[in-house]
């Protein structure tokens, strides 16, 4: 069913552009010109939030954090052991997807842990990259509130989705 | 964050700084090649979409929401928006960021400081609603889960939670904020 959605998806697109005379190729190109400038104009950023995660990680300041606020998620109800998932996810989509896997590994893929996690994983978003990258091509440089709030309501939807794991 | 690291790498590992400086610039050139590919295919699509009016129509399914979210935004900028949410629920989020990137250059005035509206579309954003997580569907299938579903109703009320969360405390900030954009 999945496979369909994308192929139909376009294949409606073509044709409502042909019915409206629009130039397909030259829209086509137009737009890949954009994308290669779009890159050029996030690239900076995404390059620092790599660069920063890859330090966290390998300094071993991940860990000293984690350590720090494992007893603080543990007190809100997400296991201790997700604590390094929760720091990282708003870094990088990709490390905790690694993350996870090795969680799956490490306590098996149905257990009580390895659910929350993937729910962990599955419903937050990568909050840093994000902002990074959405505000590349703005002189926007004071996001007041943006950050605080996303990652304060991301952790209220972790507290609630592992409450929900141990009902469902 | 990155200078307390490399701070305590100084203590740690000094030789490994600049190693994994140059093995992150690395990771992101591999990844920004891997996006201008996605990108190439899905914002040309967008441009003919953009070019024959169905963002427009698009829009107008979404506009009885994002207008009342988002008061005083241009057609172009309620359009933009209304494309990126549709994105991300389809959960094609290669196509919401640049979908998304577009949408705050033209709600932006030129301003340093974001405003509400912008706060509140990045907040929607960095809590989005999941409605199918597939990536994880497919990890969790592949190691051999016995129910493999049974995260997709938690991982919805998560996601929906949080959104919710985000929204209502942005409201609440621009009540009780001084500034009014």
């Amino acid at each position: 069913m999945a496979n369909y959605i994308i192929p139909v998806l376009f294949i409606t697109i073509f044709v409502y552009a042909i019915i409206k005379k629009i130039p397909l190729y030259t829209c086509f190109t137009d737009g890949i010109k954009s994308a290669l400038k779009l890159i050029g104009d996030i690239f900076p950023f995404i390059t620092a939030i790599f660069i920063a995660v890859e330090l966290l990680n390998v300094s071993g300041l991940s860990d000293i954090l984690t350590n720090m606020l494992a007893p603080v998620f543990g007190f809100l109800g997400i296991p201790k052991e997700l604590t390094k998932l929760m720091i990282l996810r708003p870094l990088s989509g990709n490390g905790s997807l690694a993350l996870l896997d090795e969680i799956y590994l490490m306590y098996g893929v149905d257990s009580y842990i390895a659910r929350c996690g993937s729910i962990i994983a599955g419903a937050a978003e990568t909050i840093f990259y994000i902002t990074a990258v959405y505000f590349s091509t703005t002189k926007i440089t004071k996001l007041r509130y943006a950050i605080p709030v996303s990652i304060f309501s991301t952790i209220i939807g972790a507290i609630v989705g592992c409450l929900l794991c141990k009902i469902i | 964050m990155t200078t307390s690291s490399i701070a305590l790498m100084i203590y740690k590992s000094p030789e490994l700084v600049l190693s994994s400086m140059i093995n992150g610039a690395t990771s992101s050139i591999t990844l920004a090649i891997k996006l201008l590919a996605i990108y190439s295919v899905w914002i040309a699509i967008m441009r003919i979409i953009e070019k024959s009016g169905l963002d427009k129509k698009i829009a107008k399914l979404l506009s009885p929401v994002v207008k009342r979210l988002f008061k005083g935004e241009s057609e172009e900028a309620t359009a933009s928006i209304s494309m990126n949410f549709s994105a991300n629920m389809l959960g094609i989020g290669s196509v919401a960021t640049p979908l998304g990137i577009q949408a705050i250059e033209r709600m932006d005035k030129g301003s340093l400081y974001a405003s509400h509206n912008i706060i509140l579309f990045v907040v929607i954003n960095c809590t989005s609603l999941e409605l199918l997580p597939s990536t994880i569907l497919g990890m969790r299938a592949s190691m051999g889960s016995v129910n493999p579903a049974d995260i997709i109703l938690p991982t919805l009320l998560s996601s929906l939670i949080s959104t919710i969360c985000g929204i209502c405390l942005c409201m609440l900030a621009r009540k009780f904020s001084k500034e009014k954009v």
